[in-house]
């Protein structure tokens, strides 16, 4: 067998490599030979495929999302540690603490298969949180499916779920919140969504880097297999090899024991303080991890690919070099710390292997059976791929789309009309309970969980030695993105605030994961710039920086996209977890209050979706005054307020009967005289909030609400076995229990 | 006089932490032990944690149980030493054969986390004596494999005996057998338990404080011993 060597291609010069079915373009596969001088060999082109892809280059996204890191608000960047362009952001939480936290998306694997992928969705980004040195404490999901009856959601739906479940459970991550939602442009691309958090010291953040010539490369962590290579296939099978092709899995198979174990053994190294620098092996496995730390190093790396322990030893080179195996990382460490690395590792049984070293040189050489397969400058794969200025266009329905206003729909009217409407709507597979899905999920590991699902934010106390917490909420609303990316995604921000701040926290910082169709086609582009323009915007709006993310491209099914989906997480801080609130109305004769002013508003409402399959018109408006001041006032009033629920999807009614359940007890309420009853119950007007206040306190919500300018409109009170809405309805929580609970014990039991 | 009560932690174990916690809340004080330990470094009594231990490979349980310190444990535990298995420690217990019967797959096939209404039905072990006969506690239980399954004429012994420590009540979330949560050996020192009390020694971290009592229970055990 011939090893496709640097010599041996400079010696074939006239051989043609399979570029294209990697997914190189012609002038791409022209700049790789132009920065090589001559053609690439099987390895390099195996490297500079995987990382020049949009999913590691974001090669159609960067110049947009530079705008992120260009417009920090001013007055966050103190709390900003590390910004954009890390494994993950970092920021300063008081107390010493600092925290880390990202989404990522794993969308492409789990339609494929839907367990493993959505798992491995969870360990890579509960590895990304661990490189930056902290310990991950806590994980949330947004997933999102086609209609919830249908063949294709049944199939992927329980696996992603309990590969969720398995992989994070068993890593021991409490699982405290997320989303679920259904719709039609998701049917055949699945979107799911992981986040992870971890916290640490504030000076105990580690960065993928490779310093020091003489300092040792080592690969620790599960064995590389054959798993997750796909388009290395087209290589194997291509021309050197004459015993045939060799058909790999394209998904990755996850292991969570294995990443605990490598997650307790980390934690254990940090302590130790033995790594110069560290990275996590996820997409692109070794290309990426050796490529981005020589990058972001002295330049020079050196490694021997025969020392990289298999599980398959009849991998080939380039296979090793794309394997993404799970649960790997790669480690910069002194030599003089090697003994005391290579202790600990043993300690938790993890294979450890010196496979390389840092270099003065600015090259990254790959040996393979003594032969040189690989030499290139490391920042040409890593970090100077090809970068696109992709043609927008305006989607030429949007103008339709947008006149086709739901005000043309029939409403309902009378008592018993607005009942069925409410009733509809409860067990409507976006709003009922999805208990089925949580109760899969661990909430209560490590013992630090002080909110989660239902409730509005998951929120968890730091550690045992303080009460300080952290408040964090994912949200996207494809719907409003598709009728207007710009206000869509500044809807998605402004929810995933309002929830921070209806627990009790003060939102400091956001993630985002930003999922649409091809970015090749000019009106999924238009899309996404305006949405990265409206987050942007909201950000500087909201004064909370961006600290990271992920792109998802090519989320479509032929060639219709799904709806723009911008998923956004936003992290808040409470300075003392035993005041966090929940939405659980949990005390009788307590006086509840609207905050926040109501408009008709059913552009892209659940309502116009569930009832009439309508999407058009506008969303709703944004006003970033409002939310900023809704969300001072639900921090201001920690002491006034005992229950607090965020109103957006389904409206005031649906708020109404997530806290009666959540509380086990009624509400009579009345509404307003100047609002129709079907506006007041079902409009998504965003910057409002439902709360409960104990009848001493009122008049101290009150003034608060007035100094603020917050609108402040008297509902109701608490108490009772119905929800009460006067002059229209009544219902018993036990029917609104059944709706809520039945849908998805029916779907899928 | 302090008392000392080890947690073991296996590769795999998760709420180790939490039981460390829950015993350092009852007053005693709280000793980490690793699983490859030659010694039980004197500790008055020992809780096996949840969690996946060897990532429930083979069976669940079915590796830990083969760890040098669980020989130590095994050994003590046939002399009187206190024990409590929760949740991936029940079923250590059950495959190091100190407690019989088995834990299956849920019934359902899913992994169930839920805040779990029990009857404790013993009271005289070393781990619920701070309870009264009968009462109904709120404690989380999660878990994929929590079904507990035996012989009818195991389960006739269990029952005769007063062997049944923990019930479900209302819902039993998992199929197991008799709507079993916890079971004792025959000298009530050591106990197998399916719900998590380490989760629910403060209501602010979990549905109820009620599961703190397992932990003063074995305070008071050993300081009457």
């Amino acid at each position: 067998m011939t090893i496709d060597s640097v010599s041996h291609a400079v010696s074939t010069p006239d051989v043609v490599l399979p570029f294209a079915a990697l997914g190189l373009k012609d002038d791409e596969y022209a700049r790789i030979v132009e920065i090589l001088g001559r053609r690439p060999t099987l390895c390099e082109l195996a490297m500079y495929s995987v990382m020049w892809s949009e999913h590691c280059s974001y090669k159609s996204s960067k110049r947009h999302l530079k705008q992120f890191a260009e417009r920090i608000p001013v007055q966050t960047k103190d709390i900003l540690l590390v910004g954009m362009g890390e494994n993950a952001g970092v920021v300063d939480v008081g107390e010493g603490f600092a925290v880390t936290f990202k989404a990522e998306s794993h969308n492409h694997p789990s339609y494929v298969e839907p367990y493993q992928g959505a798992a491995t969705g969870v360990g890579g980004i509960v590895r990304d949180i661990l490189t930056m040195g902290a310990r991950p404490v806590a994980v949330m999901d947004s997933l999102r499916f086609g209609p919830a009856d249908a063949a294709g959601t049944l199939r992927v739906l329980p696996g992603v779920v309990a590969g969720i479940g398995g992989y994070g459970n068993c890593l021991g991550l409490p699982n405290i919140g997320g989303e679920i939602v259904f719709d039609p442009s998701y049917l055949g691309n699945p979107l799911v969504n992981a986040l992870a958090v971890g916290v640490m010291r504030t000076d105990g953040i580690k960065l993928a880097t490779a310093p020091g010539p003489g300092n040792k490369v080592v690969l620790f962590g599960a064995r590389t297999g054959g798993d997750g290579i796909g388009g290395a296939s087209v290589l194997a099978s291509a021309t050197f090899e004459a015993e045939g092709q060799r058909k790999r899995p394209s998904v990755q198979v996850g292991d969570p024991f294995a990443e605990k174990v490598l997650i307790e053994c980390c934690l254990e190294i940090f302590a130790a303080d033995l790594v110069a620098g560290i990275q996590d092996l996820g997409a692109a496995g070794l290309s990426c991890a050796t490529s981005e730390l020589a990058s972001a190093g002295t330049g020079g790396m050196r490694i021997v690919l025969d020392t990289v322990p298999l599980r398959d030893p009849t991998l080939a080179p380039e296979e090793i070099l794309m394997s993404e195996s799970q649960e790997r990382m790669c480690a910069v460490v002194e030599p003089s710390k090697i003994p005391a690395f290579m202790e600990i590792c043993a300690k938790w049984d993890v294979t450890a292997t010196v496979i390389g070293e840092v270099t003065d040189g600015d090259r990254l050489d790959i040996y393979w059976r003594d032969e040189l397969v690989v030499s290139v400058p490391p920042r040409t794969v890593a970090h100077e791929g090809p970068v696109y200025d992709r043609p927008l266009s305006r989607p030429a329905d949007l103008d339709e789309l947008r006149a086709d206003d739901p005000v043309l729909l029939p409403r309902p009217h009378s008592g018993a009309e607005l009942l069925s409407t409410l009733l509809t709507l409860v067990a409507s597979p976006n709003l009922a309970d999805k208990s089925w899905v949580t109760n899969q999920y661990d909430r209560y590991v490590m013992g630090n969980t002080t909110l989660a699902m239902p409730d509005d934010a998951g929120v968890i106390r730091v550690g045992d030695s303080t009460n300080l917490g952290l408040a964090l909420a994912l949200d996207g609303n494809g719907r409003y993105t598709r009728l207007d990316p710009y206000f869509g995604a500044q809807l998605a921000l402004c929810e995933a605030y309002r929830n921070v701040a209806a627990s009790g926290a003060v939102p400091l910082a956001i993630t985002d994961c930003l999922n649409f169709g091809s970015p090749e086609d000019p009106e999924v582009m238009w899309q996404f710039t305006e949405a990265i323009r409206g987050i942007a915007d909201g950000c500087v709006a909201l004064g909370i920086p961006v600290t990271g993310g992920n792109v998802s491209f090519y989320n479509q099914t032929g060639s219709t996209p799904i709806n723009p989906t911008p998923v956004i997480g936003v992290l808040g801080v409470i300075s003392d977890v035993r005041r966090r609130r929940s939405i659980a109305f949990a005390a009788d004769d307590e006086q509840l209050f609207l905050l926040g002013a109501t408009r008709d508003e059913f552009g892209g409402s659940e309502w116009a979706h569930v009832v009439h399959g309508h999407l058009g018109g506008h969303p709703p408006i944004v006003d970033f005054d409002a939310e900023i001041a809704l969300a001072g006032l639900l921090h201001e009033a920690t002491d006034v307020v005992s229950a607090a629920h965020d109103l957006s999807d389904g409206g005031l009614a649906q708020a109404l009967v997530e806290s009666c359940l959540r509380g086990g007890r009624g509400a009579r309420i009345t509404l307003p005289p100047d609002l129709e009853p079907f506006v007041a119950l079902f409009s998504e007007s965003a910057a409002r909030a439902v709360v409960a206040v104990p009848a001493d306190r009122v008049g101290q919500l009150v003034s608060l609400a007035a100094a603020r300018g917050v609108p402040l409109l008297a509902l109701g009170t608490t108490g009772g076995e119905t929800l009460d809405i006067a002059g229209q309805f009544a219902v018993d929580l036990a029917a609104l229990r059944t709706a809520a609970t039945g849908t998805f014990a029916a779907l899928f039991g | 006089m302090t008392v000392s009560v080890g947690v073991v932690t296996f590769p795999g174990s998760l709420d180790d932490r939490d039981a460390l916690r829950a015993i350092a809340a009852a007053g005693a004080e709280p000793i980490s032990l690793w699983h490859k330990d030659p010694s039980l470094h004197g500790v008055d009594a020992v809780v096996l944690p949840g969690g996946f231990s060897y990532g429930d490979y083979l069976r669940c349980g079915a590796i830990a149980r083969f760890s040098p310190v669980m020989d130590l444990i095994i050994a003590g535990a046939r002399d009187g030493l206190p024990v409590l298995g929760i949740c991936n420690g029940f079923q250590v217990l059950c495959e190091a054969h100190l407690l019989p019967g088995a834990l299956t797959r849920n019934v359902d096939l899913h992994f169930q986390c839920v805040d779990q209404v029990l009857a404790i039905e013993n009271t005289e072990t070393a781990w619920t004596n701070g309870y009264a006969h009968g009462s109904r506690v709120v404690i989380p239980i999660k878990n994929g494999e929590g079904c507990f399954v035996a012989s009818a004429s195991t389960l006739d012994e269990l029952e005769a005996q007063g062997r049944v420590v923990a019930r479900y009540s209302g819902r039993t979330p998992n199929g197991s057998m008799r709507d079993i949560a916890g079971i004792t050996n025959e000298r009530g020192n050591v106990v197998g338990l399916m719900p998590h009390p380490e989760h629910a020694i403060d209501p602010l971290t979990g549905p109820s404080s009620d599961g703190l009592t397992f932990f003063t229970s074995i305070v008071k055990a050993l300081i009457a011993a």
